[in-house]
């Protein structure tokens, strides 16, 4: 049985297409055929962190529109071959997406995969909307900070009443991936810490990702973040794809790493 | 005993009383007839108090009408009125107008004297930001209370008609609550609270931690920039006393 989670936050820059691309490519890389989905028709991102921006031919429009087919607008990874990404429109708007048009992809995507992985837009309009209609498990991204946390806030009001399974009386399984985490700060007490962000939103920790260079390497790389198995936040990514399959880990990179007289001297990192 | 006789014995006790009782009611004075103009001002009038017109039984009255009315237009002006919420129950007018009423199944009142005075609204309740339209459906009639199990997030809008609200989940900020009667939060109460809308100044506000952007009980209200001047986060009971709110530790 298929599953759809939508990446969602409502707050843009917070790192939800990053975080697609790291989860979609985790279960791809522990064998689970996965595609990717980008909703951000207009600011299409994904194939650049993804790395395969050069190959698009058709995209998410089209085929809604029935231009190509899935087999033609489906781009399969180099490094995966569980992994497919099925990219965005540059061209047009969100009001080229539809209820029906969604959910027919959706459907027939459905029959061959695993995972369907949407990566949301920004903000809670259309775009936001027809990401997390059909979902059946929610990512909410969060920065620790107070608007972050507040339009994370806002989107689970909408998961829980305006998607296909509110409507339907079932509920969306919801949770929270703090990204951005700097520990450090956190004790200086210039940033929410995690039970300060759990508090407020009161859904499961999904995972932590700590502030990293790793991550805008790697975008800039076209390499997910998740493939880079000496960085912290890879290493934090691949155990929140664990804990999405059920799995139950103790959390990594939530205390400040100590630093001995020689970092402190030559300043560490 | 059997029961028959049980039942003998209260055969003459009274099933009911009759009694008279003065009852305020809001008159709809029609002074001319333009459906359209009602239409918009009534629309005004309603965003102005909403919660004021809410199942108000209302009389038409039509003693200062110098027009002919017909049976259609009357139809149109009563479901303007219901739905803005009042509830026409009775015309009053005179004998001229009993075909009219009978035909549009109301009670037919005498002309008024002059000793009427014209209506002041409530004052409005502080203006809830601009939250997009009910995000939960309104609850189906008859319901004296509602419980909700599930977090209330920022941006939606929970309205316990003719009873109280109780919430076993926190309340984000950005999340309104508004009761008829009392409101009881097991959790952060961290969006807004509007207890007694309909004007119950008994109504109160229980909450297990008070972080709230606003509270109000029959219009009386309250800031956070106020609250978090004592008890704040603190489990308290907000009530009306007199024209101000008293807050005090649970």
């Amino acid at each position: 049985m298929a599953k759809v989670i939508v990446v969602t936050s409502g707050k843009g820059g917070v790192g939800k297409t990053t975080t697609s691309a790291a989860i979609g490519t985790g279960l791809a890389l522990r064998g689970f055929k996965t595609v990717i989905v980008d909703f951000d028709v207009g600011l299409r991102n994904l194939d650049l962190i993804m790395g395969c921006e050069r190959r698009v031919v058709y995209d998410f429009v089209n085929l809604i529109n029935g231009d190509s087919n899935l087999n033609q607008t489906l781009i399969k990874d180099k490094r995966s071959d569980n992994l497919f990404i099925l990219p965005a429109s540059q061209t047009r708007d969100k009001d080229a997406l539809t209820v029906e048009g969604v959910e027919r992809v959706l459907n027939e995507l459905k029959e061959t995969f695993d995972y369907i992985v949407c990566d949301s837009p920004a903000g809670i309009e259309k775009g936001a909307h027809l990401a997390m209609y059909f979902a059946d498990e929610a990512v909410v991204v969060t920065n620790p900070e107070v608007s972050s946390v507040r339009d994370s806030d806002r989107m689970l009001g909408l998961l829980s009443s305006k998607s296909r399974r509110a409507e339907n009386g079932e509920k969306i399984k919801e949770n929270l991936l703090l990204t951005r985490y700097n520990p450090e700060r956190v004790e200086n007490g210039e940033m929410l810490s995690v039970s300060d962000v759990e508090d407020i939103l009161s859904i499961p920790l999904l995972g932590v990702i700590p502030e990293s260079q790793a991550v805008l390497k790697a975008s800039n790389q076209g390499i997910p973040v998740i493939m880079d198995e000496k960085s912290d936040a890879g290493q934090a990514y691949s155990d929140a794809v664990e804990r999405l399959l059920g799995k139950d880990i103790p959390h990594r990179f939530l205390e400040a790493q100590k630093k001995g007289l020689l970092q402190r001297l030559f300043g560490g990192r | 005993m059997t029961a028959d006789t049980t039942l003998d014995l209260l055969d003459n006790d009274p099933v009911f009383h009759l009694k008279g009782g003065m009852l305020t009611m809001t008159l709809v004075e029609l002074i001319r007839l333009a459906p359209d103009q009602f239409a918009r001002q009534l629309a005004e009038k309603v965003e102005q108090a909403p919660n004021f017109f809410v199942d108000t039984p209302v009389v038409i009255a039509l003693d200062k009408l110098n027009e002919p009315l017909t049976d259609l237009t009357l139809r149109h002006l009563l479901n303007l009125c219901r739905d803005h919420g009042l509830q026409p129950v009775a015309l009053r007018g005179g004998e001229a107008f009993r075909e009219l009423a009978q035909g549009a199944n109301m009670v037919l009142l005498p002309p008024g004297r002059q000793r009427e005075r014209s209506l002041d609204l409530p004052e409005p309740p502080p203006k809830p930001a601009p939250a997009p339209a009910v995000e939960i459906p309104p609850p189906p009639a008859a319901i004296a209370g509602k419980i909700i199990t599930d977090p209330v997030r920022g941006g939606q809008q929970v309205y316990a008609r003719g009873g109280d609200l109780i919430v076993m989940a926190p309340v984000s900020a950005g999340a309104e609550l508004l009761a008829d009667g009392h409101i009881h939060v097991y959790g952060p109460l961290r969006g807004r609270a509007l207890a007694g809308v309909q004007g119950n100044q008994e109504a109160r506000i229980f909450c297990q931690s008070l972080e709230a952007e606003l509270v109000s009980i029959a219009g009386q209200y309250k800031v956070a920039e106020d609250l978090r001047k004592q008890q704040w986060k603190q489990a308290v009971q907000i009530s009306l006393e007199g024209d101000s709110l008293k807050i005090s530790g649970l």
